[in-house]
């Protein structure tokens, strides 16, 4: 079996007397994909900023697996090597896209972004892959000079997924990528996020409070109440034979179309 | 020769945590096996566990007590216990299943989701292509429907598509759960066909047919799953 790419252990967060976070421990092994899901105030958001080190624990580390092939708790990176990661071998998608974008900043320059942090600075490469990710999140060329103000939400969604992924990172964080968007629009965009991830073999965290995100894209779900994970497994055992009473009564509450 | 599935004393229920924690038994003392070249049938009412008993041999229901052992080339994995990576890679490899119904993925072309079983399966792009559109062919599928998405398909092009999806690669195990329920006899015809292919080629198959015809054509040997529903409250 193959080492793990990340390795969570024991996260804890207290906002106050209120547990966000209670002990979490999970690990990811590259190119799978795990969804998170709980209802609002669960802490699954709470859990991916932890992760994703914007958020400091009580208690607890989260480890990577670094191209060396080291895996280092990711407390002990300074944070010149520790942005250099985000930027490069991890994604963040965000549910607001005016969080995960430069807003006024136009499309090429979004996607071209993230290459020059690599170093890149010849100007028609980057163009050019900026052009090539465009198409391949299905942005028409023609808009690579329009700033996301003027995209509609499906679309700045898209260019999120074009920016993080432009640098082919191992691990991509997305937080409730899809919500706030029209259902034909949620299903392209669903379709694109579970394309790519095969094709490169991405490892992805999913938070989500919609099961059929859930079931569509994860290998493996983890439920999560009041801080705490209370059912955890492989994703379609999950939703058809939940285990405890707060799982079962989440996957009853989902009105079938 | 080792049986590709073996049930020890399995047993399963359901606890219905929202009803006042009222416990379903669904199956007691199941012990079958199936080996390599045998169509193993169950039989029996419906509501007797059938579908149960597939759906927890492909780890998608969970047991209660005992075990189920899949062979998986020279090892055999207990599907009851097995980590979700594990149970993962033994579908990828080992076992297919294929349901009533299929889940249709939006913008997905009825082509693509059964070549793409074929490349999960282990199948060069080439050959899960090929393997597709022949698969596709011998079921009577409208060639001019293979490029849509099957979700505006009647039921019995779903199911088709769907059981193309469940054959098209080499997995030594297949579940079937009434994979011919809305075909005409036509196309039950050449799914019974596809079967005894898989079966001549030494692979194994637990079923569900409730179609007498189709039973006859595929069926090696019969178990009525009566046995376990009534062991199912001791």
């Amino acid at each position: 079996m193959s080492e793990p790419l990340l390795q969570v252990r024991g996260l804890t967060k207290r906002y106050g007397t209120r547990l966000a976070c209670a002990d979490v421990s999970f690990d990811i092994d590259p190119g799978e994909v795990l969804a998170i899901v709980g209802e609002s105030g669960s802490g699954k958001s709470t859990l991916l900023s932890l992760v994703a080190t914007e958020l400091a624990p009580d208690a607890g580390t989260v480890s990577y697996r670094m191209r060396d092939d080291v895996l280092r708790d990711l407390a002990g990176l300074s944070e010149a090597e520790r942005r250099a990661l985000m930027r490069t071998d991890w994604g963040f998608v965000r549910q607001d896209a005016a969080q995960g974008l430069r807003m006024t900043v136009s499309a090429g320059g979004n996607v071209g972004e993230r290459l020059m942090g690599l170093g890149e600075r010849h100007y028609g490469r980057i163009r050019g892959q900026a052009l090539d990710w465009l198409g391949r999140v299905e942005i028409a060329a023609d808009r690579i000079d329009d700033p996301p103000t003027r995209f509609s939400g499906g679309m700045r969604q898209r260019l999120q997924i074009a920016r993080n992924l432009v640098t082919g990172p191992r691990l991509v964080l997305m937080d409730e990528p899809t919500s706030g968007l029209d259902v034909s629009v949620q299903a392209r965009l669903l379709d694109l996020i579970r394309r790519l991830s095969a094709e490169l073999g991405l490892a992805v965290i999913i938070v989500t409070h919609d099961l059929a995100v859930a079931r569509l894209l994860s290998h493996r779900i983890m439920v999560m109440r009041a801080g705490r994970v209370i059912e955890t497994g492989l994703t379609d055992r999950v939703l058809d034979d939940p285990e405890h009473a707060y799982t079962q009564l989440l996957v009853s509450s989902v009105l079938v179309a | 020769m080792t049986a590709l599935l073996t049930f020890q004393d399995v047993a399963k229920s359901f606890t219905l945590h929202l009803r006042g924690g009222v416990v379903l038994p669904v199956v007691g003392g199941v012990s079958l096996s199936v080996a390599p070249g045998e169509c193993v049938v169950l039989g029996g009412p419906s509501g007797a566990g059938k579908s149960s008993l597939l759906k927890m041999a492909y780890g998608n229901y969970r047991c209660d007590a005992g075990a189920i052992l899949v062979r998986d080339g020279d090892a055999v994995v207990d599907v009851v216990r097995a980590d979700p990576r594990v149970m993962l890679s033994l579908r990828a490899r080992v076992i297919a299943y294929v349901s009533q119904f299929l889940r249709v993925i939006p913008r997905v072309s009825a082509l693509d989701v059964v070549e793409a079983a074929g490349r999960e399966g282990g199948l060069s792009e080439d050959e899960a292509r090929a393997r597709a559109k022949n698969l596709l062919a011998r079921l009577n599928l409208p060639e001019r429907l293979w490029s849509l998405p099957p979700a505006t398909f009647s039921g019995g092009e779903q199911q088709r598509v769907n059981i193309a999806r469940g054959l098209i690669a080499d997995r030594p195990l297949l579940l079937l759960d009434e994979p011919t329920a809305s075909l005409d006899a036509s196309n039950r015809a050449v799914v019974a066909e596809l079967v005894r292919e898989k079966l001549a080629a030494g692979a194994g198959v637990l079923g569900i047919f409730h179609d007498s015809e189709m039973r006859d054509a595929v069926a090696t040997r019969i178990v009525d799953v009566m046995r376990f529903a009534q062991a199912r409250a001791a």
